[in-house]
Parts: structure tokens; C-alpha cells; sequence
């Protein structure tokens, strides 16, 4: 991918998901969301990461974000109220965020591995679904029936608090 | 009051409904094969197919004006139709017949005679109160016209359409 | 990225989709209204050209003449993004879907991807957003319904949708559809053993586990499309037309186009995953000459207008189901079903390796 791909769906998925916070409709921020979901699975896919980059919209753009505008849209969400600003508040958020962006650029000039440059991968011997799924069943089968166990005891209990009293 | 209907019990077979759907499937298949190969023949082509010759006796066209075997209008213009007219289709102005004239017992002619078809409903009310048996619904449905005023229908169209009648006509 | 793979991947799509989707899906609304019309022993239109062939044409003119109108209480900028929304995600799909084997050499398809079928569900799943922010947008009360039943519907569908094909990516072993069809060519269609070597006992009994899948996966299929009888995002006689009521012109008629675009993509895709693909008996790959190519492409349409026809027949046969029955037949029937064949053809295939 030409590195200026990158820099327009890099932007796109820091504008828009700047954008869910500054937009006042709720609607507007949850679709503000959905393309910063695409921007994200466009830069998995420019590193040949196809698996994770459609799962992203799959999953995230395709289904949850649907489930968020469904909820937004039966509670008839209104476009939040305008308050003043709490300067205080705001100077805190401020200087949280400045201290942890320091602090990754502190890291990462440290940190002898991130900065050599990585071979290039050879895109076309690279089944990644078969890599993701050998690697999920052979090296990390245990953890991953754990978190099987835990998402079905977590459905059954969505499944018991819906369900209705009998009458 | 309330009342339950009842629900037929539903054997296992039936309630996996398939071969209802399947049933239904196959009627609307046989349906829709017939009519690919013109075997069912239900509607008609209108203006291809014209419904002319099968128009009942009764059937109720736009209004006309009658002549008699004389040739003479046989509208004597009494407005009764006008009168009794539900949406006020018809305008008549009525002249003097001429003490000279042959029919001169007759008194009056109508001298403007016309039928606004698209207020007409074709009701027939106009036939139905008729004492002369003048106006008659004629079996013409296609009346069309690009302006409102091509579509009044004045004497001289009234009575193209209506054409000549002899004798008493028993209704 | 040599030019030639740009220009080549650049006519196929064009070809694609100015010279067979978009045609497609006007004569598919022509075909609609005559289909529909022959099931109801009718004539259907037949009056513009020979046999009424020039109506999506005419159809077309129509709708761009009409006032396009805008209500005042609707939120404009979404209103107007809607409807395009409705018709990418159902084009942008047809991408990953191999409609020819090879022409001249060039691959017959216009992205040949290693996650295929996930990638169909992925943009299949965003063509949701069209219909609902339209419904939303719109500032309405039945649009707004309409927008509401179709998110739900979408949502429990793409389940039983996603479950469905499983079985027959166990088979294949391999998410790209290309490969599915190359499967179905060295060991005969999915739903019909008779094809390819039908001596063989194995391909008869895992042709059950792949009926039920094929059922299932249209029977989503016509969930997902908002076709009868699982239109309830659109249905006329309780919604009014849904969530497409205050729309007109040609914002209309581009959620007009996304839904048939959307069936068209959809009949490609089960034919691909069941039958075969652009495969026919006796009808070698383009490799052994240029007519070939051409008679793969001719035969996968072919039978995309059979799936299509097959989802007419359905629209203008079953009635409609009604709103809870529509969630408890997803939800307790089709995504069991699913889930217990995946587990069947599982069990065949151990059974026949060990």
C-alpha cells in the first residue's frame, strides 16, 4: 500500500473518532464510529492482516455498532445540551493526556526494538485465517475454552435475566 | 365480549408447515407456467382488444341526443334532465320553435345543449326522467380530451353520437 | 502492481458492474413486476419496446423527473447519505465473487481475497446502516419503525447466515470462494451429489447436512435482503412502505436499486457457495479457449437468474410472518438448526477420515 493510503485512513480514524466525542447527537457520534472502525480495518489490511481487518468491521462496524444505534434509537437519544465548560476539569484531561503521550514517545525512542525496520512479509505465502486458527487450537486451546466457558455462562445469564417471570 | 377463536390443533406434520409452502409453491408455479405459455387468457389488451361486442344491453355510456325518423331533435327542451343532472353536467338554453315551422306544436328546441363529461357520472338519471325519450346513455366509454373545453360535449357531438331512433322505445 | 493487473482488475470492474449488475437490477424489477404479474395471471408491463423491454428505461426517466423532495423536519445530511449508503455495501460485495473461471488468462473475479465469505458478511452487514439511518433521518414515525425492525432483523439473521455456511467451509478448508468452487468442480456440487462422481456414498450422505445448510443460509438470505415474506422493514400494509416513505425521485429509486442490488449479490453468492459456481457439467475452465471463459461467465448468470426467479416465486407466494414470529423463528429455529449441522457434517467428515 503507498504510504499516502496510510496517511488518509490513518487521519480518517483519528478525525472521526475524534468526532464521537465532539459530536453533540448521539446518533452522529455512534456513525462517527463506524468510520473510524473502517479506517482501522483499512490499515489491518494494508499489513496483509486481511483476518483482523474484516473481523473489525464484522464484528465492531457490522454488528455492535448496530446494536448501539438500535439502543440509541429506541431510547430517543436527544442532542446533548450545551453547559460551560469546567476549566479545571478540562486542564486535568488535558494534562493526563500530555503526560501519556510523553510518556509513549519517552518508550518508544528507548526501546531498541521498535526502531529497526521489519522485513517485508511475503503477502502471497501468508494464509493468515489458518495461522490465527492453528495458533488459537494448538498453543492457546486452554485459554481459549476457558473464555468459551466464560462467554456461554455470561449468555446464560443474559438468557435468565430476559426471560420473562412465569405467570 | 371478548371471544377466543379457536385454533385448530396442529399435527407434527403440519406444524413444520413445509409442505404447506411447497404446496403453495407448486399453485403459483402452475400459475405462472400457464400464463408463459398462453394458456390462461384472463385479461384483455385494451386498446388492441376492444370490450365492444360484449358490453352488456344495460350498460351505461356517455349521455346522447336522439333524432327521430324526421330528423328532427327529439329534445323538446323542458330542462327536466338538468334539473334532476346530480353533479349539474347539463346546460340547456332553450329557443322558440317558429309558428311557421312544421313541428310548431312542439314550442320549444334546445338551442345550446351542453354535457360536461367530466363532471358526468354516468348515473343515466337524465334517460331515466326523460319524458320524450331524448337523452339516452349510449355505449361509448372512451371519451377523452386534452383541454376541459374539448371535453364539454356540445349539441352537434350529442347528438353524432346519438344517431336516429324510430318509435317509442320501451324502457 | 503492474499496469496490467491495475488495467485488467480496472475493466473488470467496470464491466462488471456497467455492463451486468447495473442492467441487472433494472431488468430485475422488470422482471419482478412480470413474474409477478404471470403468478397473478396478468400481463405485467408490456408496452414500452417489444414485450415491454424498454420499461426500466422508461421506469428510469420517471424517476429522475420527479420532484425530489426534502421534508423540513428531516436531518438533511443523513437524509441525503442514506439511500447511497443502501446501494454500496450490496455492489461492493460482488467484488470477492468469482463469476467466471478465466478469460484470456485474467481471473474472473475482481478481488480474489483469502477471507472471502467473511468478507461478503462484513459489507453485507453494513448495508443495514443505509436502511436505518434513512429511517432515522427521515424524522418520522414509520420510516423510524421501519429502521428499528430492520437493525433487529439484520442482527439475527447474520447469525443464522454466518452458522449456515460453516459446513461448507469445513468441506473446503479454506475461507476464499475461489477455492469453494474449485472444490465443487473436483467433487460435484454441494446440494447436488448426482453431479460429479455420484458412486461415491460419502458425497450422498453429506449431501443432507448441506440441504438443510442451503435452506437455512436462503431462507437468511431472504431475511437479509428484506424480501418477502421477511420484509417487515418495508411492509406496506402496516408500515406503509417503511422506511422509504418520505423518500422520492431518485433518492427512491437508489433504495429501490440497493434492494435488488443486494438480491442480485445475495443469488450470487448461494450460487456460489452450493451450486457450483460458474461450473456446468461438460463445459471445460477458459483455460482451453476464450469461448469457454465466456461460457462460465454466461453459465454462473444463468444461474444467478435462476436464484433470483426462485426468490420471486417466493415473494409472490408465502404471506407475510408477523413481527414475533419473524425473531423466534431466527432465534430458536434457524440458528439451532444451523448450529446442530455444523456438528453433523463435523461428525461425518471425523467418521470418514478416521
Amino acid at each position: 500500500m503507498p504510504p499516502f493510503l496510510f496517511w488518509v485512513f490513518a487521519l480518517m480514524t483519528l478525525i472521526f473518532g475524534a468526532a464521537v466525542v465532539l459530536n453533540r447527537n448521539p446518533v452522529a457520534s455512534a456513525l462517527s464510529l463506524v468510520v473510524s472502525f473502517l479506517g482501522l480495518s483499512a490499515l489491518f489490511v494494508s499489513l496483509d492482516a486481511y483476518f483482523v481487518g474484516i473481523i473489525q468491521v464484522l464484528v465492531y462496524a457490522g454488528a455492535v455498532m448496530v446494536l448501539f444505534l438500535f439502543i440509541i434509537m429506541l431510547l430517543n437519544l436527544q442532542a446533548e445540551e450545551r453547559h460551560r465548560i469546567n476549566w479545571l476539569a478540562s486542564a486535568g484531561g488535558l494534562g493526563v493526556a500530555l503526560i501519556l503521550l510523553i510518556q509513549v514517545v519517552f518508550t518508544i525512542r528507548h526501546f531498541e526494538a521498535a526502531r529497526q525496520t521489519f522485513p517485508a512479509l511475503s503477502a502471497s505465502t501468508i494464509d493468515d485465517v489458518r495461522n490465527i486458527g492453528a495458533l488459537l487450537f494448538r498453543n492457546y486451546n486452554l485459554p481459549l475454552q476457558i473464555v468459551g466457558i466464560l462467554v456461554l455462562v455470561a449468555t446464560i445469564g443474559v438468557v435468565l435475566l430476559s426471560k420473562r417471570e412465569p405467570r | 365480549m371478548a371471544m377466543t377463536v379457536p385454533r385448530p390443533k396442529l399435527n407434527w406434520r403440519e406444524r413444520l408447515y413445509l409442505p404447506a409452502i411447497v404446496a403453495g409453491l407448486a399453485i403459483t408455479f402452475k400459475h405462472f407456467k400457464n400464463m408463459l405459455f398462453g394458456h390462461t387468457k384472463v385479461t384483455m389488451e385494451y386498446p388492441e382488444q376492444k370490450p365492444d361486442s360484449r358490453l352488456p344491453d344495460h350498460y351505461r355510456g356517455a349521455p346522447a341526443l336522439v333524432r327521430d325518423e324526421d330528423g328532427r331533435v327529439r329534445c323538446v327542451a323542458c330542462q327536466l334532465c338538468e334539473f334532476i343532472c346530480p353533479p349539474r353536467a347539463i346546460k340547456i338554453i332553450p329557443g322558440e320553435i317558429a309558428s311557421t315551422d312544421h313541428f310548431a306544436r312542439v314550442e320549444k328546441y334546445p338551442e345550446q345543449f351542453d354535457i360536461d363529461m367530466i363532471r358526468c357520472i354516468f348515473c343515466g338519471m337524465c334517460e331515466e326522467v326523460c319524458p320524450e325519450q331524448a337523452i339516452f346513455l349510449r355505449k361509448d366509454y372512451a371519451i377523452t380530451g386534452f383541454t376541459r373545453a374539448e371535453m364539454v360535449h356540445h349539441k352537434e357531438k350529442l347528438l353524432e353520437i346519438g344517431g336516429v331512433i324510430h318509435g317509442v322505445v320501451l324502457k | 502492481m503492474d499496469s496490467f493487473f491495475v488495467i485488467t482488475s480496472l475493466l473488470k470492474i467496470v464491466g462488471i458492474l456497467f455492463v451486468v449488475i447495473l442492467p441487472m437490477v433494472s431488468y430485475a424489477v422488470y422482471a419482478e413486476r412480470r413474474v409477478s404479474a404471470f403468478i397473478q395471471d396478468r400481463m405485467g408491463p408490456n408496452r414500452v419496446g417489444p414485450a415491454g423491454l424498454f420499461q426500466p428505461i422508461a421506469d428510469m426517466f420517471k424517476l429522475l423527473l420527479k420532484e425530489d423532495f426534502t421534508p423540513r423536519a428531516a436531518n438533511t445530511f443523513y437524509y441525503w447519505l442514506a439511500p447511497c449508503l443502501a446501494v454500496m455495501p450490496a455492489i461492493i460485495t460482488i467484488a470477492v465473487v468469482p463469476f467466471g473461471s478465466t478469460l484470456f488468462g485474467v481471473p474472473m473475479i475482481i478481488a480474489d481475497v483469502n477471507v472471502g465469505i467473511l468478507f461478503v458478511f462484513a459489507i453485507a452487514s453494513l448495508g443495514v446502516y443505509g436502511i436505518v439511518i434513512g429511517g432515522w433521518a427521515s424524522n418520522s414515525k414509520y420510516p423510524f419503525l421501519g429502521g428499528i425492525r430492520s437493525s433487529a432483523q439484520m442482527l439475527s439473521y447474520e447469525l443464522s447466515l454466518g452458522l449456515a455456511v460453516i459446513p461448507v467451509f469445513l468441506l473446503v478448508g479454506n475461507l476464499r470462494l475461489t477455492s469453494v468452487v474449485r472444490y465443487q468442480i473436483e467433487h460435484g456440487w454441494f446440494i447436488a451429489p448426482f453431479v460429479g462422481d455420484w458412486m461415491n456414498p460419502w458425497k450422498w450422505l453429506l449431501a443432507i447436512p448441506m440441504i438443510i445448510s442451503f435452506l437455512v443460509f436462503l431462507i437468511a438470505i431472504f431475511a437479509e435482503t428484506n424480501r418477502l415474506p421477511f420484509d417487515l422493514p418495508e411492509a406496506e400494509q402496516e408500515l406503509a412502505g417503511g422506511y422509504n416513505i418520505e423518500y422520492s425521485s431518485m433518492k427512491f429509486a437508489l433504495y429501490f436499486l440497493g434492494e435488488y442490488a443486494a438480491m442480485i449479490t445475495g443469488s450470487a453468492i448461494t450460487v456460489t457457495l452450493f451450486f457450483g459456481g460458474w461450473h456446468f457439467p461438460g463445459i471445460p475452465d477458459g483455460s482451453h479457449g476464450w469461448i469457454f471463459g465466456l461460457m462460465n461467465i454466461a453459465v454462473f448468470f444463468a444461474k444467478v437468474a435462476i436464484m433470483i426467479f426462485i426468490f420471486m416465486w417466493v415473494r409472490w407466494t408465502l404471506p407475510r410472518f408477523r413481527w414475533d414470529q419473524l425473531m423466534r423463528l431466527g432465534w430458536l429455529f434457524f440458528f439451532e438448526i444451523a448450529l446442530v449441522n455444523i456438528f453433523i457434517v463435523a461428525g461425518i467428515m471425523a467418521f470418514h477420515q478416521s
